[in-house]
């Protein structure tokens, strides 16, 4: 087997096409994680002890369960219920919603770390409860975890081509679709590798700058 | 409270004696089977400065967490001026407090702690106006210019713009008075607020608690084991082991010559450090 170089040059615009649907879905996907985690985090902290535990148990279910079937369900079984998405909405639901509950153990986490001074100070204070909220204890702890929420921005992207269970047109089926039509799988596989590795670096790399910034400031 | 020449004219500074006092009746504190507190009884007066000592663990910090609302009593009252702080009356029945009351009675009470516990996310400016603008509604310039008076005051005018991070502990405890005093407390708590410090910044925080003692009327509850600091700012030193009072008196006589066995030992242990 022969690497054929003009062949790549041949299939590189599909395989673009299909990065931009993996890159949208990701950084969609990411956006809901990120602020739907938020919400189950300080959702887990309301004085309600039913929704606490709801909270706690739903998220719990998510995290433990993998994310293909969860795409199977969302994508076979609610517009059974009158629900219905089209691909790119599921699969980017899918995975914000997947990665929420990953988020929600990170922003646990890091509020669990503030400091038990900081919420009596904030009380001494006579802050109200949104003031202590939004004003101390959520930036001390979304600072200190916004390494491990850029991680995860890598860890979705990785994950996206799970999408193409329900033929959302990411990368891996087009360079799938490419194949198939040729019957030239090294080529079209080799450059999915190739473009994951790249756009992975340039994120970590931006991602890194992100960090700096926030840990001078 | 602040000078009165930082003191917005339609709250001048009460002369001394206004602020309200304090009054634990049977005050009772346990964590889980420990009891710490036994049926407490005591009294500050209004406007009075009382210094708490004793060994470690005898209770002096759970007193003054109780009266911040950080701790929730098991029984007893605890009065701050004529208010139950922990009961409100509804119908002529006392019943326990609810959020609203223990905010209200709170705007009453500052605390200063050990380890300072400045927000970190906020420059000292933000530390000074975040109570001011958000408990109190004060506007945000009159707000700025309160801590301005106060920065003067506690002598940290140039570091407003400053993160805590960037202080040294003793400029992050004046700090952490000023934002107490920024809410124009009537009652404030100071648990052993030198003892994180190094040495050499003992003194310039003590004299800061000297003339604010000395230039407001407020009634100060102070926990702290430096004898000469205490005999300066107290009208009254009450000696605690077991959360119980072993012996009171002017700070000259208890130090001087105390008449009880516990409190002379204290007194050793403490030189002897
Ligand atoms: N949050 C807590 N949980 C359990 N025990 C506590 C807590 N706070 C204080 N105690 C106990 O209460 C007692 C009195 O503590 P404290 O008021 O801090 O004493 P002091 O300030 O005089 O050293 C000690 O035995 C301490 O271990
Ligand atoms: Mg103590």
């Amino acid at each position: 087997m022969e690497w054929d170089w003009s062949y790549t040059g041949d299939i590189i615009p599909d395989l673009l096409r299909g990065l931009r649907y993996t890159v949208i879905a990701t950084l969609l996907g990411y956006l809901i994680a990120v602020v739907l985690g938020l919400v189950w985090a300080l959702l887990r902290r309301t004085p309600n002890v039913v929704v606490r535990q709801v909270v706690r148990w739903v998220t719990e279910f998510i995290r433990c369960t993998p994310l293909i079937p969860q795409l199977f369900f969302a994508f076979y079984v609610l517009p059974t219920w009158g629900l219905t998405f089209g691909k790119l909405t599921v699969g980017v639901l899918m995975l914000g919603i997947h990665y929420s509950t990953y988020m929600a153990e990170v922003y646990r986490a890091g509020i669990a770390d503030v400091p038990r001074g900081q919420w009596e100070a904030a009380k001494a204070l006579n802050l109200p409860r949104t003031r202590v909220w939004l004003d101390v204890v959520l930036p001390q702890a979304v600072r200190k975890v916004i390494p491990t929420l850029g991680n995860y921005l890598i860890a979705m992207f990785k994950d996206s081509p799970l999408l193409l269970a329900i033929g959302v047109p990411e990368l891996l089926t087009s360079a799938r679709s490419v194949g198939a039509r040729t019957f030239e799988y090294l080529e079209p596989m080799t450059m999915v590798g190739v473009l994951f590795i790249v756009v992975s670096v340039i994120s970590s790399i931006l991602l890194r700058r992100l960090e700096r910034h926030y840990a001078t400031n | 409270m602040p000078p009165t020449d930082t003191t917005p004219e339609k709250d001048a500074a009460p002369l001394r004696g206004s602020a309200p006092g304090i009054r634990f009746e049977k005050v009772i504190k346990r964590f889980g089977s420990n009891t710490v507190l036994r049926e407490l009884d005591f009294t500050v007066a209004p406007g009075e400065r009382v210094t708490l000592i004793g060994p470690s663990g005898s209770g002096k910090t759970t007193i003054l967490r109780l009266l911040m609302t950080l701790e929730k009593p098991d029984g007893g009252l605890i009065f701050v001026g004529d208010d139950p702080l922990w009961h409100m009356d509804r119908g002529g029945k006392r019943v326990p407090a609810n959020q609203k009351h223990l905010h209200e009675m709170r705007k009453r009470i500052g605390m200063v702690f050990q380890q300072f516990n400045l927000f970190p996310n906020m420059n000292v400016l933000r530390n000074l106006t975040e109570g001011p603008m958000r408990v109190l509604g004060v506007p945000r310039d009159e707000a700025v210019e309160r801590a301005k008076g106060l920065l003067d005051l506690v002598g940290l005018a140039d570091k407003i713009d400053a993160h805590p991070s960037q202080l040294s502990g003793g400029q992050q405890q004046r700090v952490a008075i000023a934002r107490a005093l920024a809410m124009e407390p009537q009652v404030l708590l100071l648990d052993e607020v030198t003892s994180a410090l190094d040495p050499e910044l003992v003194v310039g925080v003590q004299d800061l608690l000297r003339d604010i003692a000395r230039q407001s009327d407020l009634t100060l509850l102070c926990v702290t084991h430096e004898m000469t600091f205490a005999k300066d700012i107290s009208d009254r030193v009450l000696m605690f082991d077991q959360g119980q009072i072993v012996e009171e008196g002017p700070p000259e006589r208890m130090f001087g010559e105390p008449s009880e066995q516990r409190t002379r030992d204290f007194l050793q242990a403490v030189l002897a450090t």
